[in-house]
């Protein structure tokens, strides 16, 4: 006897909730030979502007963590990704036309991303931090700190799962929050990831995801005065020098588009920090 | 002055008819012949009992409309110039005091086409330094000006003796308060004595006088959060109107559940009776719990539903809130800018 199909709504990710569109709307994704997968939310302005008060509020508990427990956190996701394995590699496999190896391939390579990242939580500062020689008594120390609430586009077009973990786990190591735009064609691995998060230890509105249109949403977050930063790594296709301009007018820190899915670095958790520095008496002991 | 009620305890028809209550003008004329605690309270019991499904539904289907564009734009303009701007804390200072006038006086620096709000509102104290702190900007809101409101008699619990609570409102009025917030003793009220309550209003109404013979507006706080059910927040309501009460407010504010739509619209249903019965415009002040410019908005809805448009100005219609003003600003930049605003671009409060 054949089973009813039962296809599963991808919904979008805000403030650790998964809540439909505002907007009501939704689209059809399929598989690389046009085939239906499923249907995805198709976030509106207003959604997005619902994931930056959701960002906001999540952000001080998120950099007031310790480095020590944010790395534990972002482990904790990669021990999640890992069990959950076999689901990853069918979505991007489905979506993404590829062959099961390749698609094994590129989630071993998301996994092993987050832990590389996890890892520099409570490094990155000794790395990027610097004592620096005054003529004083003074200590004088200049140290990283989160820049606040950075909104991401992430990589479109292939390697959905890698590309969304390569803009994202950098962000979230310093203590920023995140609404990130999915890949538009392929977003289903982006909100299994969501599926993750929330079942981890990251407290809601840390990450948030959107599934839709860049080229809706980008220019509104681009323009929004509590966002941050903006990574626009996954933007190439977009006008993005206009999204460049209307980020200016609020002093965002901008990161330019780059194609394909961006290598691990230590410059990618940089890109979204603020040095610090303070003068401090050496004691009279 | 102490209430001839205070030590009624059992209500008994024969010693409920024999205390009589002064003889406000307001009761007098609608209740008629000698007012007496058993003549209030056959008026106010035989109020007919509140449809709470029908009102609720009623209050959710006026929080549906959909307001936009320029209907938003006067919308939040006309919230901000109906904001009682309060601060009503243990830790209000004189410097606190003063910037929230400032914020009153010009909410938005960076758009001076913003309005001001329609008054300060504070503790009986802090009356002298919102006064000071006003200035010539200190009058009445219909000219532009900005009001100073002082909470009196005992708030927010209203547990003292009378004679507390009208020397509460006497020092505020005479230190300049054009407007006094008092609370009712929920717990007389609770316990059936109304007489005791009406005397109170009716005594805080005359403390509310000043010696060139005006009067400051007296605003009658229900706190409808400790009332429990509809049908009291509706006698409640008759009470505070009947006493002579300017407006009725919702709460404290300091009380869980404050402000809500249902109860709103009910005092809001209880005003427009009384308009049609005597003629009179009395205003109505929802408080507490008001945080956000959609909520605010379907409030202004539904005064136009019920009571009519000319209720949305200062002297019939106010928010008591001290967060709801950050909010219509962000909006209102939204509106000027096309762009989200964020809360790095209003005061923290």
């Amino acid at each position: 006897m054949s089973r009813l199909a039962v296809p599963k709504t991808y919904k979008l990710y805000i403030g650790g909730a998964f809540p439909r569109s505002e907007s009501g709307r939704s689209y059809e994704i399929t598989t690389a030979k046009g085939a239906f997968l499923a249907n995805a939310a198709q976030a509106s302005r207003k959604d997005a502007r619902d994931a930056v008060v959701a960002a906001r509020n999540a952000q001080s508990g998120w950099s007031n963590a310790t480095a020590y427990n944010r790395g534990q956190v972002l482990y904790r996701i990669a021990e999640l990704l890992e069990g959950r394995h076999a689901q990853f590699v069918e979505e991007v496999r489905a979506s993404e036309g590829v062959t099961a190896a390749s698609a094994a391939a590129q989630v071993d390579e998301a996994i092993d991303t987050w832990v590389w990242y996890a890892g520099w939580a409570d490094k990155y500062v000794q790395v990027a931090g610097s004592g620096n020689p005054v003529s004083g008594p003074y200590f004088n120390l200049s140290v990283p700190e989160p820049t606040g609430v950075v909104a991401i586009v992430a990589p479109q077009g292939a390697s959905s799962l890698l590309g969304l973990v390569s803009v994202l786990a950098p962000a979230l190591v310093s203590g920023n929050t995140v609404v990130v735009v999915a890949d538009h064609a392929h977003p289903l691995s982006a909100i299994s990831l969501a599926e993750v998060l929330a079942t981890s230890d990251v407290p809601g509105g840390v990450v948030n995801i959107l599934t839709g249109s860049p080229a809706e949403i980008a220019p509104w977050l681009a323009s929004h005065a509590d966002v941050n930063a903006l990574d626009l790594t996954g933007a190439g296709a977009l006008e993005w020098i206009e999204l460049q301009i209307a980020a200016a007018d609020t002093l965002k820190r901008v990161v330019e588009p780059e194609p394909g899915v961006p290598a691990r670095s230590l410059d990618r958790i940089l890109a979204f920090t603020e040095t610090k520095t303070v003068w401090h008496t050496k004691a009279l002991l | 002055m102490e209430s001839p009620v205070s030590s009624h305890t059992v209500s008994s028809a024969a010693a409920d008819a024999a205390v009589v209550l002064a003889p406000a003008e307001r009761a007098v004329r609608i209740l008629g012949g000698e007012l007496t605690e058993r003549s209030l309270r056959l008026h106010l019991e035989g109020l007919s009992g509140v449809d709470a499904v029908g009102l609720e539904q009623r209050a959710e289907a006026l929080g549906t409309r959909s307001i936009k564009t320029t209907s938003k734009a006067w919308a939040l303009d006309k919230i901000i110039g109906l904001i009682d701007l309060t601060t009503l804390e243990g830790a209000d200072t004189p410097g606190k005091v003063r910037s929230l006038v400032a914020k009153g006086l010009t909410p938005d620096p960076s758009d001076p086409t913003t309005p001001r709000v329609a008054a300060v509102c504070v503790y009986g104290d802090m009356v002298p330094d919102a006064v000071a702190a006003l200035g010539v900007a200190h009058g009445d809101p219909d000219d532009g000006m900005v009001s100073v409101a002082a909470v009196a008699t005992a708030f927010p619990s209203g547990r003292a003796s009378l004679r507390v609570k009208l020397a509460d409102t006497a020092d505020a009025v005479a230190a300049g308060a054009d407007e006094i917030d008092m609370v009712i003793d929920r717990g007389a009220f609770l316990a059936g004595r109304y007489g005791q309550v009406f005397e109170q209003i009716v005594a805080v109404k005359e403390a509310c006088r000043r010696e060139d013979g005006s009067s400051a507006s007296l605003k009658v706080i229900l706190e409808t959060g400790e009332l429990n059910t509809y049908d009291n927040v509706r006698r409640a309501s008759w009470l505070a109107i009947l006493a002579g009460g300017d407006f009725i407010k919702t709460s404290t504010g300091k009380v869980a559940p404050a402000a809500t739509l249902p109860v709103t619209l009910l005092m809001l249903e209880v005003v427009r009776d009384w308009n049609r019965l005597t003629g009179e415009r009395i205003g109505v002040k929802p408080a507490g719990g008001i945080r956000t410019s959609k909520d605010a908005i379907k409030y202004l809805v539904t005064v136009a539903e019920t009571v009519g448009e000319q209720w949305l100005q200062p002297h019939l219609f106010r928010f008591g809130a001290s967060s709801l003003l950050n909010d219509v600003l962000l909006q209102r930049q939204k509106l000027t800018t096309g762009r989200y605003s964020g809360p790095d671009y209003v005061t923290l409060d």
